[in-house]
């Protein structure tokens, strides 16, 4: 079963990697962006074909180690 | 006082950590590998150096402070043993728990390496006792992801329980503005836990105890940690 984890900062936790690249977009005349919030995606194949299972493995994998819930949050999906 | 060193794949402050617990306490530190169970018999203090653990890939710290040691290093923290981070050990402890917060990239987001003041909080902890309170140390820091943050209550409980232990500041000891290098939340250089027996900092203290090479202004927290008698 293929999945992606999408891991972002919490809103309020200052991102100045972001504000970097949004910088960069308007320097290149990109139109209209307003905020750039950067963040990881994670692909992951995961040997089950209970999709419950695999969210239960994958909330796990994101708490313990993708995501520092300190400062991210964290979006399961199964693709 | 024995010390133990944590070596990860990464890190590279390991060698000079060691010179300088050895500098201060005359006994050589032992090197313990990130995949051992336990740490050596009747250690008193745990050291993680600084660097780049794994790369500092996924976060900084993120894959160290999940490795096995760092069981054995919860539990002998548990116990009243000290723990000491730098640099990447700071992040590394962050990531494992042992202390709150994060450290996010530095507000400018340059790597920075310079000579940095530094404000000593408090001087009553088994870190610090060699120093005096408020005294200002001159140390080195080099990194790009040391500005510290933690949710609002986190940050009202350190500073209310005197849980910060070095602040960035300027040569006179003045806190805040231009003398903050990384952004980090209250100026904050380094923190402790809630038993003050883990510390973790990101400035570098154990490359200046040689006035060959800078100054010696780092050996107080290696002289301070020499005195301390493990209680179990």
């Amino acid at each position: 079963m293929k999945a992606r984890v999408t891991v972002t900062l919490k809103n309020g936790v200052l991102d100045p990697q972001g504000k970097a690249i949004e910088g960069a977009l308007r320097a290149l005349d990109v139109e209209g962006v307003t905020s750039v919030r950067q963040g990881k995606v994670f692909d992951i194949e995961i040997d089950t074909v209970d999709r419950a299972q695999a969210e239960a493995a994958l909330k796990a994998a994101s708490e313990k180690l993708l995501a520092n819930m300190v400062v991210e949050n964290y979006r399961v999906e199964i693709l | 006082m024995k010390a133990a060193v944590l070596l990860f794949p990464g890190l590279n402050r390991e060698g000079d950590a060691m010179r300088a617990l050895e500098q201060a306490s005359g006994h050589k530190p032992t090197l313990v590998w990130h995949a051992e169970h336990e740490l050596p018999a009747g250690t008193d203090l745990v050291l993680v150096p600084g660097g780049f653990s794994y790369g500092d890939y996924l976060r900084c710290g993120a894959i160290a402070g999940r490795a096995n040691i760092m069981d054995a290093v919860r539990a002998h923290a548990a116990r009243g043993g000290l723990v000491v981070g730098i640099c990447n050990g700071f992040q590394i402890l962050c990531e494992s728990g042992l202390l709150p917060g994060v450290l996010m990239r530095n507000r400018d987001l340059r790597f920075i390496c310079k000579m940095q003041h530094l404000t000593v909080e408090r001087a009553d902890t088994s870190f610090t006792k060699a120093y005096s309170k408020g005294q200002v140390i001159k140390v080195a820091i080099a990194h790009g992801e040391g500005n510290y943050e933690a949710d609002e209550e986190t940050i009202r409980r350190l500073e209310g329980e005197g849980r910060v232990a070095f602040r960035y500041c300027d040569e006179k000891g003045r806190v805040g503005g231009a003398a903050n290098p990384n952004g980090s939340t209250n100026d904050i250089a380094g923190i402790y836990s809630e038993k003050l027996n883990v510390l973790g900092m990101m400035p570098h203290p154990e490359n200046l105890i040689d006035p060959l090479v800078g100054g010696i202004d780092g050996r107080g927290l290696f002289e301070s940690m020499a005195l301390f008698k493990s209680a179990a």
